[in-house]
């Protein structure tokens, strides 16, 4: 066991390397989520009809359909219909940060559908546009309000990460595949247990940093009515 | 005769406050008996270290002579025989009304469930809802969910009955239809012990009110003894504000 | 865009193996869930510790390092597995420690005074909890459990990473024959989308036939 442990060691700062592809593809993930996420959020609130029915649609296809099929699709489609090659953390990055967008759409739908409509008639009655007001005075309040749902979905997209796998992308998880493979196999336990660890240290630490960030931009009598008791998509 | 419930030098402390220092009475077969006194002062507490819903810290307490707060006692069987009616009705949320009166006579006592259905629909219908068996708790209104929290503990063919604050979180148009089967059961013979600020109801039905501050009966007796001739001044100024705050229900 | 009905049967028999897993995963995490979350709000300190590390593992890494720690790690010390066992074990374990959360937050949502009420009729702790408590929690939980369900159906398709012919394995294996890949994962993914709508669709059917007035999820959020 404990030659195990020290040859799984030796294979340490190469699992790491490969854990900061995990940590980028992370960061691609919340971006892109969170952007395309805030667009739909906003559209299913203040659309018209057809948008708003594009939108309903976009959340049910991407939180339907599981990730690795949609993976699967980001990797196999653009070639087929003549987009062309597509390279793993691209797909990766599509389906799954569209994914999380799809979810984090409907945080921030909630957030704002719980904001008073005093807001906005307030904002209008000073003369600010409809979308001036989104921007400047309902955004910046949802996104408070968002923290608590928004905390849980980014704990799901770090573990999510590992998804890419799937598709081939040479992350953590294919890297410790590369350690325990073929004759290795008895190092199989010590490499996986250790990509754990790595995993439950990256979780405390994201959400310690989340939960520096909320303090920094909380306000007081901002927060969700009832907060706290949102669910986690991911396991 | 030894009485049928007695209490001695009960003792309780949350934290650093000493919410019961020595509390001593006895309650007789038959007997109803009202404990008064100010919000805080314990007498929560002391109805639910009776049956050690709440243990107490020290002191003991007997059913005629089986000492409830002894260590070996077979508390779930000595609680079976003591009914408790609750100030927030507690009725199981999941059961219907006469689920409700059911359950313990079918999973304590071990009734049949034709035995323990046959039961409940009496016991019911004697606090006048025979018909609402088939209602949940949240179809009924608060008198008629205290009402089948009564027929709850009657159910169980109780020694005594302890009440704590019975109508207390009611609308006071609801008030009346509980203490009026309280009163018929008082007058049924029903051994009570009834926390209450309902001062009409302990005139007429208590063989005597207890006047508890600060964790101690201050002071006991008939309610003629207490309301015309009191002993202690707390008591008198006690019974003076409660009658101004409840008017003319109180007087 | 072409489509073989050839597929059929082989795509049938993953379904099977799907539905299979994903029914035996959440059986497994339904006991080893519940009592985790008694174990959590009711056992004492040494116990309760237990059943918050174990829910924070698993919790707290992916559960595909789950998958590959039954399939890959076990052997390593002596215990082999099929693949659709591990899957079985991976998921059960791994639903086990979302679903208790879910139990222990409406365990905790049954209002205090059930229990006392309980006890006051002379009900032992054990017939408090089994009769009073928990059939009121069960109910409380049934919109989060119903995602819980469906996250598991959705999340299965990962165990083709350790070779197990559901769904998407079928599909992967029908695509490297073919040079389809493109057109099947399409189809999987519309299969997927009516195995989730159906199964919500029956869960929600659940949720109508228990329910009990002014019984429900209290601060209904999401």
């Amino acid at each position: 066991m404990l030659e195990n442990l020290i040859e799984v060691a030796r294979h340490g700062p190469k699992l790491l390397r490969a854990g900061a592809i995990n940590v980028s593809l992370l960061f691609a993930l919340i971006a892109v989520g969170f952007l395309v996420g805030t667009v739909i959020a906003v559209v299913q609130v203040y659309g018209g009809r057809p948008l708003r029915a594009a939108a309903r649609g976009f959340e049910w296809l991407f939180r339907s359909i599981p990730a690795a099929v949609l993976m699967m699709i980001f990797l196999y489609g653009p070639p087929r219909i003549g987009v062309g090659k597509i390279d793993p953390f691209l797909a990766a990055t599509l389906a799954l940060g569209l994914r999380s967008a799809a979810y984090q759409s409907q945080i921030f739908r909630g957030a704002i559908q719980a904001i008073p409509t005093g807001q906005m008639l307030a904002a209008r009655s000073m003369g600010m546009g409809r979308l001036r007001a989104v921007a400047s005075v309902i955004l910046p309040q949802a996104f408070r309000l968002s923290v608590p749902g928004w905390s849980n979905e980014f704990s799901s997209v770090i573990k999510d990460t590992t998804l890419a796998y799937l598709v081939g992308l040479n992350e953590i998880m294919r890297q410790a595949k590369t350690v325990y493979d073929g004759v290795h196999m008895r190092l199989a336990m010590p490499t996986l247990i250790f990509v754990a660890l790595c995993f439950l240290v990256a979780t405390y630490a994201g959400n310690y940093l989340l939960g520096v960030v909320e303090r920094q931009f909380r306000i007081p009598g901002l927060q969700m009515p009832g907060s706290g008791r949102t669910m986690e998509h991911s396991h | 005769m030894s009485p049928l419930l007695r209490v001695e030098e009960l003792h309780k402390r949350y934290g650093s406050e000493q919410v019961l220092r020595g509390v001593s009475f006895g309650l007789e077969k038959g007997e109803t008996k009202v404990i008064i006194g100010p919000s805080g002062t314990g007498k929560s507490t002391l109805l639910r270290c009776i049956n050690r819903l709440t243990p107490p810290d020290r002191g003991r307490v007997w059913l005629e002579d089986v000492e409830i707060t002894h260590a070996k006692a077979q508390i779930n069987r000595l609680r079976a025989q003591i009914g408790f009616v609750f100030q927030s009705f507690n009725l199981f949320s999941h059961l219907t009304a006469l689920g409700n009166v059911r359950i313990a006579p079918m999973r304590v006592l071990g009734l049949t469930k034709e035995q323990a259905t046959r039961l409940a629909r009496a016991e019911l219908r004697r606090v006048g809802l025979g018909e609402k068996e088939d209602a949940f708790p949240a179809e009924l209104s608060g008198g008629q969910q205290q009402r089948v929290s009564i027929a709850r503990a009657l159910a169980m063919g109780p020694k005594l009955i302890l009440f704590d604050e019975p109508t207390s979180a009611l609308d006071p148009e609801l008030i009346g239809e509980v203490l009026e089967v309280m009163v018929s059961l008082a007058r049924e013979g029903m051994t009570m012990l009834v926390v209450t600020h309902e001062m009409g109801f302990a005139r007429s039905v208590a063989d005597e009110i207890l006047f508890m501050e600060h964790g101690v009966i201050v002071e006991q007796g008939t309610p003629r003894q207490m309301f015309t001739q009191p002993q202690h001044a707390r008591t008198g100024e006690f019974l003076h504000k409660i009658s101004e705050l409840y008017g003319e229900a109180a007087s | 865009m072409t489509f073989d009905p050839a597929w059929l049967p082989r795509l049938a028999h993953g379904l099977q193996v799907t539905l299979s897993v994903v029914a035996a995963s959440i059986a497994i995490g339904f006991g080893i869930g519940i009592l985790l979350a008694i174990g959590r709000v009711y056992a004492p300190r040494p116990i309760r510790w237990l059943c918050a590390a174990y829910i924070q593992f698993f919790r707290g890494t992916p559960l595909l390092v789950q998958l590959m720690i039954v399939y890959f790690g076990l052997p390593t010390w002596g215990i082999t597995l099929s693949a659709f066992s591990s899957a079985i074990l991976a998921f059960g374990l791994n639903t086990a420690a979302y679903q208790a959360e879910y139990f222990r937050g409406a365990i905790q949502a049954v209002r205090g005074g059930q229990m006392m009420a309980a006890r006051s009729v002379g009900m032992s702790f054990r017939q408090a909890v089994v009769l009073i408590v928990l059939p009121q929690a069960l109910r409380i939980v049934i919109p989060s459990w119903s995602n819980e369900l469906i996250l598991m159906l959705k999340y299965s398709s990962i165990a083709f990473a350790i070779t197990l012919l559901d769904l998407m394995g079928q599909a992967k294996r029908i695509a490297g024959r073919e040079f389809m890949y493109f057109e099947i994962y399409l189809v999987v993914a519309a299969y997927y989308l009516a195995l989730v709508f159906i199964v919500s669709q029956l869960l929600r059917l659940l949720e109508r036939r228990v329910a009990i007035p002014g019984l429900g999820a209290p601060g209904e959020s999401r």
